[in-house]
């Protein structure tokens, strides 16, 4: 049954993903509203983004001090081990979660609200592909937009564990800095990059999904937002492991 | 004019639409009367293909717009204005954005041409010094008037009104109910407005449609209405004590 009715809701997902990336009725629209979501869902994301990473960035430092506080390990691990869990996975998959919740919800609310409240009616009457035009714009500004979040949060979270030595004397700074360059791989960091642009597309265009096809009132949209999170969360995280697989192998 | 013929429809198993046919003519205020859950909206959503009726055709100016593809539906829809339940305006666009929507994603018009048609049709529903505002910032009144606005933008051939009075006060009501008739006969468009208002439907049924549990109902104008002795119709329509009171006095002074 549930397998049934997730290949339904799948197979409607890509029809409805058809509708979407068709050409702009008008360009110049389409740009409009494009750099209206950039600020929207990328800009306006920034500070949730910085908080939540210096936060998990100073966190993450004390674990590695505390798991790793062993005499055979060298102290510079703490800021290796946390550089690496805030490349592969932190600043991408779990600020992708994070932003399931704010930008998903916020998504499939407003889309939803125009669902119930007859606009999307509306831009039909008029002619106007309403997929198109509502959402289109929107997977676009995430996508294009996701990897400034990213890279701000390898910063900030790094930046983090910075602070926590410096403010608590854990390991001296000096070391912490030597943790954090020695051993880089950079292909970590494109595939923190690549795996983003899937889980934008995810977040943006599952909201979407769910906001578009709402039916009843506004209680059936906080529904629909609330499915979303759920949703894009539990795509993301599935996608997490088959693109793991693909890249880090 | 538009030609509805033998529309079925349903919903999940439940049929909402039984055999409709209807006329509605140009230049005429064309009212759907019924009560709410009659299948109004359905048969309006339906007429403007919002809605995919199971049988049935549907006729503008003899163009069956059921069998159109998908591009002669977009044009077709250009020919359309439509006034919602709820006004359905965009809401993060001002008052002046909504009315500029159409034109912006429709007419070859220039940018100072769709400034000043927009201005003129904000003008012709008498609505002033609101263009920088939002929806949220407007009365119930001044939404519809700034939906009929929207709807006239592109000169529509059609010109569609889903209760267009729900949620105002009767003085109100009539003035959009002027409003939509005087744009009718001023532009010589086919209105077809539903209503179960009852002032709309003694004020300006030039050509009353009634639906009664899906079904034709009755068929006539605003004068025919008081010597029907149609039964579900007179239920409706005279529902109150005060309108039994009005037909009996058209009556008497008639007999006179
Ligand atoms: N999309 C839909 N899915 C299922 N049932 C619907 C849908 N739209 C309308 N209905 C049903 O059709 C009936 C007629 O509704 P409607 O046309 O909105 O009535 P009215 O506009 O006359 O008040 C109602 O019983 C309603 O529940
Ligand atoms: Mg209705």
């Amino acid at each position: 049954m549930i397998i049934q009715s997730s290949l339904k809701s799948f197979g409607n997902y890509c029809i409805f993903i058809g509708r979407v990336f068709t050409l702009p009725d008008r360009w110049r629209e389409f740009f409009r509203r494009y750099v209206n979501e950039i600020v929207k869902l990328g800009i306006d994301s920034i500070p949730l983004v910085i908080v939540i990473s210096i936060f998990i960035g100073a966190v993450c430092t004390i674990q590695m001090y505390l798991n790793t506080s062993s005499p055979l390990m060298p102290r510079y691990a703490v800021g290796l081990a946390t550089r690496e869990i805030i490349l592969l996975e932190f600043s991408s998959s779990i600020l992708c979660l994070i932003l399931a919740g704010k930008v998903g919800s916020n998504i499939a609310s407003e889309i939803g609200t125009m669902r119930v409240t007859e606009q999307i009616d509306a831009l039909e009457i008029m002619g106007v592909n309403s997929a198109n035009f509502l959402v289109l714009p929107k997977v676009m500004a995430m996508v294009t937009f996701i990897n400034v979040l990213v890279i701000f949060s390898m910063f900030t979270s790094l930046w983090g564990g910075y602070m926590v030595c410096a403010v608590t004397g854990l390991v001296p700074v000096s070391t912490y800095v030597y943790g954090i360059q020695t051993q880089f791989i950079s292909w970590y960091v494109w595939y923190a990059l690549i795996k983003s642009l899937f889980f934008a597309f995810v977040v943006s265009s599952v909201a979407s999904y769910f906001g578009y096809y709402v039916k009843g009132g506004a209680l059936e949209v906080g529904k629909a937002s609330t499915n979303s999170v759920v949703t894009s969360s539990i795509v993301i995280l599935l996608l997490d492991v088959i693109l793991t697989n693909l890249m880090l192998q | 004019m538009i030609e509805v013929r033998h529309i079925n429809k349903s919903f999940d198993d439940k049929q909402i639409l039984h055999d409709i046919s209807a006329t509605f003519y140009d230049g005429k205020t064309n009212l759907i009367i019924g009560q709410s859950g009659s299948g109004k909206t359905v048969l309006m959503k339906s007429i403007v293909g919002l809605v995919t009726p199971e049988e049935g055709e549907i006729l503008y100016d003899g163009r069956d717009i059921m069998k159109m593809n998908l591009r002669d539906r977009k044009m077709i829809r250009k020919e359309i204005g439509m006034l919602f339940q709820g006004s359905a305006l965009f809401d993060s666009e001002t008052v002046l954005g909504n009315v500029m929507f159409p034109l912006k994603m429709f007419s070859d018009m220039t940018p100072a041409e769709q400034l000043e048609r927009a201005h003129f049709c904000i003008e012709r529903v008498n609505l002033k010094g609101a263009d920088d505002k939002y929806p949220s910032e407007i009365s119930g009144g001044m939404q519809k008037r700034v939906a009929i606005a929207r709807a006239i933008a592109l000169n529509p051939k059609y010109l569609f009104c889903d209760e267009p009075n729900s949620g105002l006060d009767p003085k109100t009501s009539i003035l959009i109910d002027e409003l939509l008739s005087d744009i009718t006969r001023e532009y010589n468009i086919t209105t077809i407005i539903n209503t179960h208002d009852m002032n709309s439907v003694l004020g300006i049924g030039e050509n009353i449609i009634f639906v009664n549990k899906g079904h034709n109902g009755w068929t006539g104008t605003k004068d025919d209405i008081f010597d029907s002795d149609n039964q579900a119709l007179n239920d409706f329509v005279f529902a109150t004590d005060l309108f039994q009171r009005v037909k009996q006095y058209v009556k008497s002074t008639r007999a006179k």
